[in-house]
């Protein structure tokens, strides 16, 4: 039982990791149609950057921090002018296959710069943790809940209460209506490239410390988040927050009482399980193409 | 080999692939001439691995080219079926023992097995869960083959891989890949002109006219996937043999990758672009060798390239030199002008073509139709009308299986067809066409018709082959497009596409052809013509269910006419007298 108890909370802080990369996937799903196969990328290239100013430069961990995140910021940026922006007007495949291609130039660049050899990132906090009864809450798996949480709120209220959360909403329901009524699409579009940039890439900084920091750890990220995103329904903005908190839960509990070199491998049984029995995810609807 | 064979019938009776065979033997006799040559010319060490590496890889990239460029379906694992048939080849021949031939054909299965079960659970579903799915299943493998040492001997690799008695010498070998690489890219090449090739296009194309032409959608997608996993898989075992070793690393998804980037550069939509890809591929990091002393670089390069590929030379090299020599190409063969076209709708049931009784369909809490029944007699022009937004279209598309139907039967000519998808209505003789123009854009006039011509079931066709071309001729003929056969689709006005859908349907000889707003954007001269058309095809005996706005084609041209009205029925009847009814000309002009 204490061992349940303990695995349930490390299963809901990296769940919780799942559950900020799905959110972008789905906000830039909903704004462009696009599933973003780079948005594992983000995370990683994110924790490299915190790497180079926390770990090799020395710079304080808190101006390290707000200089990763507005390189993400850029780079959302940019991946939005050289990637899909280009290709805004053609079919998915072509799209996915850029952001594929995006992916693994990201990735490979960096370990052309940085290396196969993983690199350490400290945790935010000196104190490792508390113990609270039987169970031990490491103090990054706090941080990184919490933060989940603060962001979720947040983003609850960018969208529904603020203007421009609800233009980049009309945005993704309805292009041509939205410029219409004088939203500017493309800038909306690039808030969100952005916006999704920044949310991996603070996935990722927060992840670090409890993995390593490596090249593969974007891959590993996106599949997770991807699965999650099925899981509670795909679009769904609840459903990838409950998809990657479930994912981190069944994963952690997979390793410990079944395998753990097949560990990354459950994410996978899952996300075809749920495929074949309930494609629309725990809250979605199916959707059929208008003839 | 048998594998891949049985998912390509070669269109064409006996009579007809004799000369098929004839015309395509300058192929064979340069395919003969190469594999010739790497039997007997000398090659030091280095020249033949790379020989070895760019035949068997060639192989895996057709089976992307298939999938991708003739299906447009997406696959991320071609390294993991690679190496599927690679190990099957490998543990086999080294650690079991088996002959060679059996380990290769088991791995082609193998292959062949997983990619069928892979694409059967997603192909379904739209193509991002089909890359999300190839990504997971490659990282699968890869975990295995690291992790089950008992059975792969995990990251160590297999050693002392064997090969076929008959071809022990390295050369010999080779030349055996070459031949087997000759022979799928022969497949490969005329697959699109197969039914199934044909099948996959349209897939790719459009996949809701796809079904409605009578394809079965999602057969023929799994189709392309499981073929394209088993030409990953021959080329694999080919491979093994070919390098006597494997190890993990060389089935990683970075091998996917550049998998995907060959058939990317070389054009996706044909093997020679393949060929010319995988080429280009092995060569090129051999030149600049100095990349791969970087970890990584030559890898950040191929996704960069793809980025610049898909933007710039979306068709690849091929597809570029394709388009630059295509005025010094021979045109098309010209077919000659088809005989009047023959309609003989088929007559099982009674004298009503189509019964549809109590049918609703609600999207949420909206009754999009609501309990609506229709009966089209046999023989006749049928209207369906209704003010906009009064359920007509999804009507329409719950009577060609676009939609599920949440109440209600449909029984077409004698068959309930309610629960059936729309390949097998389009089977039962329903045919359609769309408001907004659904053709397969990258084909041909000519083409498309086919395509609907092959609707299964229809008795006019024969054998196939020149019957087939005959029946689409006379269809594009009927509408007076034959002369204009060979044009793409792009090249047509809006008011000809309309006449090359109604063709596609025509084609096909359906019992009951049903018209979504055929009129809707054509000019007054060719709502006459259309008018004449709709004449013709009435005068054959074909029943016609048509749903416009436009009062004099209706009023002309139909006999009966239901009025639907907020998803409900309010009118039925003989024309005039429905025309007169107080509830339509208030639904219509509204009330004082």
């Amino acid at each position: 039982m204490d061992l349940a108890l303990q695995l349930l909370f490390t299963g809901i802080g990296i769940g919780a990791v799942y559950a900020l990369v799905a959110l972008g996937f789905v906000l830039i799903f909903r704004a462009t149609n696009v599933v973003n196969f780079a948005q594992g990328e983000f995370s990683m290239v994110a924790a490299y950057l915190m790497v180079v100013f926390a770990v090799d430069l020395g710079w304080p961990y808190w101006l390290s921090f707000l200089l990763a995140l507005a390189g993400m910021a850029l780079l959302g940026a940019i991946f939005n002018l050289g990637v899909y922006y280009p290709l805004r007007h053609r079919t998915f495949l072509p799209v996915i296959i850029a952001t594929i291609g995006a992916s693994i130039l990201m990735s490979n660049s960096v370990l052309a710069i940085y290396g196969p050899q993983p690199q350490v990132l400290e945790g935010w906090f000196d104190t490792p943790g508390i113990q609270l009864g039987p169970v031990y809450l490491d103090s990054q798996y706090l941080l990184i809940i919490a933060v989940t949480v603060v962001l979720v709120i947040f983003n609850y209220w960018f969208f529904e209460h603020t203007m421009l959360g609800k233009k980049l909403q009309a945005t993704s329901q309805d292009k041509e209506m939205a410029s219409l009524l004088g939203i500017s699409v493309s800038t909306m579009i690039m808030i969100t490239f952005i916006y999704s940039a920044v949310l991996g890439g603070l996935a990722g900084i927060l992840v670090a410390p409890v993995l390593f920091v490596s090249i593969q750890m974007g891959s590993t990220i996106a599949l997770k988040a991807f699965a999650a995103t099925i899981i509670g329904g795909f679009g769904d903005v609840a459903g990838a927050i409950i998809g990657g908190l479930a994912l981190g839960i069944i994963e952690t509990f997979g390793a410990a009482y079944i395998s753990v070199p097949y560990k990354d491998g459950f994410a996978f049984l899952v996300l075809v399980a749920f495929l074949v029995f309930r494609p629309q995810g725990i809250f979605g609807e199916r959707v059929a193409e208008k003839a | 080999m048998s594998a891949p064979s049985e998912n390509m019938p070669i269109a064409g009776s006996a009579s007809h692939t004799r000369p098929l065979l004839l015309r395509h033997l300058p192929y064979f006799i340069g395919a003969a001439i190469l594999v010739g040559l790497t039997a007997t010319v000398q090659f030091d060490g280095y020249v033949h691995n790379i020989l070895m590496q760019a035949t068997t890889f060639a192989i895996a990239v057709f089976g992307l080219s298939v999938v991708l460029g003739l299906c447009g379906q997406i696959n991320l694992a071609q390294a993991a079926f690679f190496g599927l048939g690679a190990y099957a080849v490998g543990l086999g021949t080294s650690d079991y023992h088996l002959s060679y031939w059996l380990c290769l054909a088991g791995g082609c299965i193998i292959a062949l097995l997983a990619g069928a079960l892979l694409g059967m659970s997603t192909l379904r579903l739209g193509g991002h869960y089909l890359a999300m799915v190839t990504i997971s299943f490659q990282q699968i493998v890869t975990l295995v083959m690291i992790n089950t040492i008992w059975l792969t001997h995990g990251p160590d690799g297999v050693p002392r891989i064997g090969r076929p008695d008959l071809f022990l010498s390295a050369q010999s070998y080779l030349a055996f890949c070459v031949a087997m690489l000759a022979l799928v890219g022969y497949l490969v090449w005329h697959l699109p002109d197969t039914r199934l090739g044909r099948a996959m296009r349209a897939v790719r194309d459009n996949e809701l006219a796809a079904g409605v032409v009578g394809i079965d959608v999602f057969r023929t997608k799994v189709s392309a996937f499981a073929l394209s996993a088993v030409l990953g898989g021959l080329a694999g075992g080919l491979f093994a043999g070919g390098f006597a070793y494997v190890s993990p690393d060389q089935f990683s998804f970075a091998e996917s990758v550049v998998f995907l980037t060959m058939s990317l550069l070389g054009g996706v939509a044909s093997p020679i672009g393949s060929a010319i890809g995988t080429g280009l591929l092995i060569l090129i990091p051999e030149w600049l060798r100095f990349l791969k002393s970087v970890p990584g670089l030559y890898l950040a390069i191929y996704g960069l390239s793809v980025i610049l590929i898909i933007r710039y030379m979306p068709d690849g090299i091929w597809g570029f030199v394709n388009i630059a020599t295509q005025r010094w190409r021979a045109k098309a063969k010209v077919h000659a002008a088809g005989l009047a076209l023959l309609l003989k709708p088929a007559t099982v049931g009674g004298n009503m073509v189509l019964q549809v009784k109590g049918l609703s369909k609600y999207f949420g809490g909206l009754k999009a139709v609501d309990d609506v029944d229709i009966e089209v007699r046999r023989g006749g022009v049928h209207a369906l009308i209704g003010p906009n937004g009064s359920g007509k279209t999804t009507t329409l598309n719950v009577l060609s299986g676009l939609y599920q139907a949440t109440a209600g039967k449909v029984v077409l000519d004698g068959t309930d067809v309610t629960d059936m998808p729309p390949h097998l209505r389009a089977a039962a003789g329903l045919g359609r066409t769309f408001q907004n123009i659904r053709l397969f854009r990258s084909m041909t006039a000519l083409e498309n018709v086919v395509i609907g011509a092959e609707r299964p079931g229809n008795a006019l066709i024969g054998q196939g082959g020149d019957a087939l071309i005959k029946r689409a001729m006379s269809a594009l003929g009927f509408v007076g497009l034959g002369a204009r056969a060979n044009e793409l689709i792009s090249s047509f006005s809006y008011g000809h596409q309309r006449l090359i859908e109604i063709a596609r349907a025509l084609a096909a000889n359906p019992t009951l052809l049903l018209l979504d707003e055929p009129a809707a954007g054509l000019n007054s001269s060719e709502k006459k013509d259309l008018h004449e058309l709709l004449r013709r095809i009435a005068a054959q005996g074909l029943t016609i269910l048509i749903i416009d706005h436009d009062m004099t084609l209706v009023s002309e041209a139909a006999q009966h006419i239901t009025v639907l009205n907020f998803g409900r029925r309010i009118a039925d009847g003989e024309s005039m007298e429905v025309l007169r009814h107080p509830d339509v000309i208030t639904a219509y002009l509204g009330s004082d």
